[in-house]
């Protein structure tokens, strides 16, 4: 059964919301039914084992499943109230406005300048290129690092700055959204650690959700938790009740270590 | 509430977006096209070639005789000149193409396998016409002092350079096969004491079996289609004969006979050779849908 | 087990390996043979004057001009006509075309062209090119012949390329809005390019050394003229070749080895090309 907690919306209603929502992969159901809502300008995070849809899920909100050929969605989501599956709705549109972070840093085999700058080019960015780059790569922190070796290949950034490349990369496109799919989990504990302040850091300008398998991650820099399983949400609510006080059996279960 | 964004596509983009994916699509239809232009061509004029010539006499006819006063147009000496080639090549290349895979799998290391392999594979990309030029140069004049009464045109002379030709598809084929077997097997068979002899001729032979018969069957089917070395060395006359040391004409040496002689369109020697066509069509096609059936059939056996 | 019968286990062993090795070697010893005959024979007959020269009844006098000037006009205008038409029909068999038998049906399809003999798209040459759009004997007739030919060949290679390219690299540009043909044209191709310049050159060399079906469209052995457009006849290096092997004078024959070297000559800077275009692109990815 889905609790989906009721989360106050504010005045302008929440950013990102799913009603009833299910994925298909061909036969396999991987989303069941699920109900929940992102307010603006938190950080939710999507908890929960191995395969039990948190990446699916999150892919649902800038419609990347949509690049899996026997791929199906039933039900609702909804980007500040437009359903983002809806005919009219142009999926290249979406991810203008909902930037992605993947778990594997997956830089282009370019510059780092042209890393940043290749979003802002694609969408017909007219103005200061050389100052957005650098502001995108500021907001990630990099600039430091990078600053005065721009074109230099990407590939030749260590794991964690090609991270942080591909958050500054997300940035440029200036997106209000922005999903990220276990962003710090092929990193070492160093550069983990980096991505996860940053996180933290970013969480002042953009609406972030965030898929991780850390507890102690998801305890530090998210607002709001939801834990799935089996493609069902369990629970969703306020981090600290649900780390404090989770009402659901096996939401305490998974947390303690007991499965997963 | 602030306004509801616009996702909508950009009309621009979209239309462009468009135009290229039908571009794209049509080039890929451009390949199914070119198959149908083969198919209604081939079939096109051997419907007319068949009007005049009844399709009993041409599949079952003995005689190959185009340019008589009478003329004779029974197919069967071209395709026994064809499969006399391609079993003699088959010959050559079978046992070679085999036990070459074997080596460059199983005994050569990564450094000999890495510059013997490319190696072989030169033969495959060298034109035809210098293996006519090497059988009528080389191996006829040679074949002649070793079996006396041995024609200047010959078909073992075509075999042998087809034969060589072929090697590198039978040889890549299998031994890519032949590596696809995990080394746990291997590991398993020297395990139980056997040799690197017994593993390599009772397992992994065995289990890349699929893989060595469809490089077989691809390889006599290239044979098959071989022109300019089996015109060459095999001379132009079509002889209904089992006999490898005389000469004989294939399908393919027959249709550039043909087509150097300048054939006046709507003849009914022009129009045979799209009969010809056909017949060599659907033997090379038979056996690639083979080749391509057995690699899918047996593929589970290896796993 | 007695230690006979290790020992003769032993033996044969070692027996096989020795026959695989020798049947490996058996191969390469054809191909020395092969090359030591063509250079044996036609060695002597080469010099700049036999590139230079124009086709000529008197064996002392002829040349590979008009071949080599045929040559280059077939094997350009196919690349031209081939490339472009193969690439795209590989972008969209892998990045466009939906799951339909209609997709599966087109991928066999391109798999069995691959294995159709080459002088059966002659046959289909003549009838189409030559004599319904009348083209004639013509460069245009012998490229659009070949450019069927190579076609299959460029297309499975470039989706061989393409399918190298990792897809991660396809969900960044996604990730940024980038639309499909966005994600093919500045993504995946750029990566795919060194493989599918190394698969079009390889391809275009078979071309290059393609003869058949060349024969069939009236590439004839003896031209005295380079074509000077795609509507002038001709005649390319193979056929040439073939022209004078069919000779029944020696001096032909010294002739036609001649031109067998620089056949071959150029084959393997064609595939020296690609081989080291293939290793650059490789030492790239291992920096």
């Amino acid at each position: 059964m889905t609790t989906a907690y009721d989360i106050a919306h504010g005045e302008e209603g929440p950013v990102l919301e799913t009603r009833g929502l299910s994925v298909f992969y061909g036969e396999k159901q991987a989303v069941r039914d699920v109900t929940f809502s992102v307010p603006r300008g938190t950080v939710v995070a999507l908890i929960g084992p191995s395969g039990c849809g948190k990446s699916t899920l999150l892919r649902c909100f800038n419609r990347m499943n949509d690049l899996l050929p026997d791929s199906r969605v039933e039900g609702e989501v909804r980007f500040r109230g437009t359903d983002l599956y809806a005919p009219s709705v142009d999926p290249v549109e979406v991810r203008r406005r909902v930037g992605m972070v993947f778990q594997e840093p997956n830089p282009f085999p370019r510059s780092i300048y042209d890393n940043v700058a290749f979003g802002p080019r694609i969408n017909g960015f007219r103005g200061d290129l050389d100052a957005l780059v650098e502001a995108s790569l500021r907001r990630a922190g990099l600039w430091a690092e990078v600053g005065d070796r721009l074109g230099d290949s990407a590939l030749k950034l260590s794991g964690g700055q090609q991270q942080r490349l591909c958050i500054a990369r997300t940035l440029a496109v200036e997106p209000e959204v922005v999903l990220m799919d276990e962003p710090a989990s092929a990193l070492d504990p160093i550069a983990s650690q980096r991505v996860e302040e940053l996180v933290y850091e970013l969480k002042r300008e953009y609406t972030i959700v965030i898929v991780t398998h850390n507890m102690q991650q998801a305890a530090r820099i998210s607002d709001y938790t939801a834990f799935l399983y089996l493609g069902e949400l369990i629970e969703y609510g306020p981090t600290d009740a649900i780390f404090t006080n989770p009402r659901e059996g096996s939401t305490e279960a998974y947390m303690t270590g007991r499965f997963g | 509430m602030s306004a509801r964004p616009d996702l909508s596509r950009r009309r621009a983009t979209g239309r462009g977006e468009r135009l290229i994916e039908v571009f794209l699509a049509g080039c890929a239809g451009v390949t199914g096209l070119a198959t149908l232009g083969v198919l209604v061509v081939l079939l096109g004029h051997s419907v007319a070639f068949f009007a005049e010539v009844p399709l009993g006499a041409f599949l079952f006819g003995t005689r190959w005789e185009p340019m008589f006063e009478d003329p004779r147009f029974g197919v069967l000496p071209l395709v026994s000149g064809s499969l006399l080639v391609a079993g003699g090549a088959a010959l050559v290349a079978l046992p070679t193409g085999v036990l070459s895979a074997i080596f460059l799998s199983e005994y050569a290391g990564p450094r000999a396998r890495g510059v013997l392999k490319p190696l072989l594979e030169v033969l495959a990309g060298i034109p035809t016409v210098v293996y006519g030029y090497f059988a009528l140069t080389f191996v006829t004049p040679l074949l002649r002092t070793l079996v006396p009464g041995t024609g200047v045109f010959n078909a073992a002379s075509a075999s042998l350079v087809v034969g060589v030709m072929i090697i590198p598809t039978v040889a890549s084929l299998s031994e890519d096969a032949m590596r696809a077997v995990p080394d746990s097997l291997r590991a398993a068979s020297l395990g139980l004491g056997a040799t690197r002899m017994e593993t390599a001729v009772r397992v992994v032979v065995p289990s890349a079996v699929s893989g060595i018969v469809a490089s077989f069957v691809l390889g006599v089917s290239r044979a098959l289609g071989e022109t300019m070395a089996v015109t060459i060395a095999a001379g132009s006359l079509p002889n209904l004969t089992l006999d490898p040391f005389s000469s004989v004409q294939t399908m393919t040496a027959y249709i550039v006979q043909v087509s150097l002689g300048e054939a006046a369109q709507g003849t009914v020697v022009y129009r045979s050779l799209f009969a010809v066509g056909t017949t060599l069509f659907l033997m090379t096609l038979a056996m690639n849908l083979l080749s391509q059936w057995v690699v899918a059939r047996f593929r589970p056996e290896i796993r | 087990m007695s230690e006979h019968r290790r020992r003769r286990r032993r033996a044969l062993g070692g027996a096989f390996a020795a026959v695989c090795a020798a049947s490996t070697l058996l191969g390469l010893l054809a191909l020395g043979l092969l090359i030591g005959d063509v250079l044996l024979d036609g060695a002597s007959q080469l010099d700049t004057d036999f590139l230079t020269r124009y086709a000529s009844r008197v064996p002392e006098q002829a040349g590979v001009r008009a071949a080599l000037a045929g040559s280059a006009w077939v094997v350009g205008l196919t690349a031209l006509v081939s490339f472009p038409i193969s690439v795209g029909a590989a972008v969209w068999l892998e990045e466009y075309a939906p799951d339909r038998w209609t997709t599966r049906a087109l991928r066999t399809n391109v798999a069995n062209l691959a294995g159709v003999p080459s002088i059966v798209y002659g046959i289909l040459g003549l009838a189409v090119f030559v004599r319904a759009l009348g083209l004639g004997h013509s460069v245009l007739s012998g490229a659009l012949t070949l450019a069927l030919l190579v076609m299959p060949i460029l297309v499975l290679t470039t989706q061989e390329a393409i399918r190298a390219v990792p897809s991660t690299l396809r969900e960044a540009a996604y990730a940024l809005g980038a639309t499909r043909w966005q994600v093919v044209s500045r993504q995946v191709l750029p990566a795919a390019a060194p493989g599918i310049l190394t698969g079009t050159i390889l391809a275009l060399s078979r071309a290059v050394g393609e003869t058949a079906p060349l024969i069939l469209v009236g590439a004839v052995g003896f031209v005295a003229f380079s074509p000077s457009g795609p509507l002038d006849s001709f005649t390319v290096l193979p056929v040439q070749i073939f022209g004078w092997i069919t000779r029944p004078q020696p001096e032909f024959r010294a002739l036609a080895a001649a031109g067998i070297i620089v056949l071959l000559t150029l084959l393997l800077l064609a595939n020296s090309a690609a081989i080291l275009l293939r290793d650059r692109h490789s030492a790239r990815n291992a920096r």
